[in-house]
């Protein structure tokens, strides 16, 4: 559904655009909107302004509650940065991510492009079963997802922390839809030549998907990079925590250092929202396509 | 999914290998998704079962000293208070948070749509929080909230004294307990909910508005619809779709709240008196806490069959279709 409606606004967009210039509204509602729109804005980011103006403020100043600190400091930065965990936890965080986003885009395009370019028996039940899984919320795997890890020693591993994410079934309906989309001659030509159907798959498909490897791929890098229930579950040791888990943990044991607490849990917001405004095309076309933040 | 019509072209290749063509296809297929297949067998749906059968078990660490219980877990849920709590606060999360979204989405998509100038940097300002980790911004809204050095009630001492000094009174607001009070903690949860996923929803409507093909407008207006009438018979209509879409999506992300509850009072996870506790919470305790792994598994069970419901009853209500 998400998908048609975003097929459908890529071609109308331009149509959208003018017609807004065409309709000619009242002057005062399109001022009421601006202003609206700002002031809904300014909810936005002052929770994002506030932890940033904070992290900069040392531990007498931090609950005045000035808006600017007075002694501008790094010391707060500098202390999470060189005594504690944390370029550990980014490291293991980016580990897992990338990780996770490489096997999500080989996998999920595989599979798209086997069940729409290759006929087989049982392509339905594959399909199906893939579907099925959508249902299950992952709260209800992982107590045996835990079990599991136990028993075969993956308990604070990076497989352990990473194996949930490697191919989301969300992605695979991504790839299927757009493999389905592509023309057929390209392939018979290509097999003509005698090329396999890896090679088909590999340098004839992937090329032309290539939008929406970029949405799913920065989709699936955000929401590993943000997975908090299953990291807090099965990383035991503080060295191998991921971002979220170590900032929450560390947050937890800071008591009132809110000056560390918000420096902490800005290191934390502000890389993915660089992440974010580089890449804001294919993030919010892979979110409205998939309907997920991974 | 369509089956292809046309043949596969015959090459010299593929006689060679003593093959037919079906078969050569099938074993590359099953070649491809041997790996995928493993994938989603062993750890998707191996699993989910798993956790039925758990649930009917105590749980220990040896599985030939599990003892079997049958639906006793089941029977022990429905006279737990502190689950009744869980799931009654789960509802409540969704009953605020889902007619939330979908009116301040809408709205805000509308507005987007309203204007010109600034529309991506206003789209990409109330998108962006959707992008962060909830555990990280659950602590900056946590020390916003705190009752004497927030600065939410901070900015209410300020705003009262601004009015008191003015002669107005009635305007004075005082500070107010949030997370440490009962009565407010599940809102102000909800709140910081409503502002992180908030982003999502304009997307999706955005989308959907802009999907919505002029000449229904034009028609209208021929008709002499204002513009009330084209929001109310035009466009809520034919954005049906987006919204059962948006509903669903949200309802199933309510059910599961986690990562804010947790991080939002790290301390007293779930508190004041499990006033924000939710299932997906009580889950995690019952499990990683006091290690009753079988009564856990029970309780996602639970909120398998919670998603499953309202998933269908949202269908079978919200999609009826809209014939123009």
């Amino acid at each position: 559904m998400a998908i048609q409606t975003s097929t459908q606004a890529q071609t109308q967009v331009g149509t959208a655009q003018r017609n807004s210039r065409r309709h000619f509204r009242p002057r005062f509602s399109t001022i009421l909107a601006y202003v609206l729109l700002t002031l809904g804005s300014l909810v936005m980011v002052f929770p994002f302004l506030w932890m940033l103006v904070s992290s900069f403020k040392d531990i007498r100043e931090i609950l005045d509650l000035n808006f600017f600190p007075k002694n501008f400091t790094l010391a707060n930065y500098r202390e999470v940065l060189f005594n504690t965990d944390f370029p550990r936890w980014f490291l293991n965080s980016l580990i897992v991510a990338v990780a996770t986003t490489t096997s999500v885009l080989f996998f999920c395009s595989l599979v798209g492009y086997t069940l729409t370019r290759l006929r087989f028996p049982g392509r339905q039940v594959v399909f199906i079963l893939i579907l099925s899984t959508l249902m299950v919320p992952t709260e209800m795997l992982v107590i045996p997802w835990f079990v599991m890890s136990s028993q075969l020693g993956w308990v604070n591993t990076f497989w352990g922390i990473a194996f949930p994410g490697l191919i989301p079934a969300f992605g695979v309906f991504l790839m299927r839809q757009f493999f389905e989309t592509l023309p057929k001659d390209v392939f018979d030509a290509a097999r003509v030549d005698g090329m396999n159907e890896f090679g088909l798959f590999w340098h004839i498909g992937l090329p032309l998907v290539r939008p929406a490897l970029a949405a799913l791929g920065i989709i699936a890098f955000i929401g590993n990079w943000n997975a908090f229930l299953w990291p807090l579950i099965i990383s035991k040791s503080a060295d191998m925590r991921t971002i979220p888990v170590g900032i929450a943990l560390f947050s937890g044991e800071a008591g009132t250092a809110w000056n560390l607490i918000m420096a902490t849990n800005a290191l934390a917001i502000i890389p993915i929202l660089i992440v974010f405004f580089v890449f804001q095309k294919q993030i919010i076309e892979g979110v409205v396509l998939t309907g997920t933040k991974g | 999914m369509q089956a292809r019509a046309d043949q596969e072209p015959l090459t010299s290749k593929k006689r060679r290998t003593g093959l037919t063509l079906a078969t050569r296809e099938s074993l590359w297929a099953y070649t491809f998704l041997f790996v995928p297949l493993l994938f989603f067998l062993v750890l998707r749906i191996w699993p989910a079962f798993q956790s039925f059968y758990l649930s009917l078990f105590t749980w220990h660490v040896d599985p030939a000293k599990r003892e079997f219980l049958g639906l006793g877990y089941y029977q022990e849920m429905l006279s737990d208070p502190k689950l009744r709590r869980a799931l009654l606060n789960t509802l409540l999360y969704t009953a605020i948070i889902v007619p939330a979204q979908l009116a301040l989405g809408l709205g805000i998509a509308l507005l987007l749509q309203a204007i010109g100038a600034f529309k991506s940097l206003f789209r990409a300002i109330y998108f962006a929080p959707y992008v962060t980790p909830a555990a990280a911004v659950a602590w900056v809204w946590g020390w916003m909230y705190s009752v004497n050095f927030g600065v939410i009630n901070n900015f209410l001492i300020e705003w009262s004294i601004f009015w008191e000094e003015r002669g107005l009174p009635w305007l004075v607001i005082d500070p107010q307990p949030f997370l440490s009070s009962p009565s407010q903690a599940l809102v102000a949860v909800a709140v910081i909910v409503i502002w992180q996923n908030l982003g999502f929803q304009v997307v999706i409507f955005l989308a959907g508005l802009q999907g919505i093909s002029r000449i229904f407008y034009d028609a209208a207006k021929i008709d002499g619809a204002n513009s009330w009438n084209l929001f109310r018979y035009v466009t809520l209509p034919l954005l049906n779709p987006v919204m059962v879409f948006s509903i669903i999506i949200s309802t199933i992300a309510s059910l599961q709240l986690f990562d804010q509850v947790v991080n939002v009072n790290f301390t007293d996870q779930g508190g004041p008196l499990n006033s924000t506790l939710t299932i997906a919470l009580y889950m995690y305790q019952e499990a990683f806490a006091r290690f009753r792994l079988g009564y856990a598994a029970a309780v996602t069970v639970l909120l398998f069959f919670l998603i499953l419901m309202v998933t269908l009853i949202q269908l079978r209500f919200f999609s009826r279709r809209v014939e123009y």
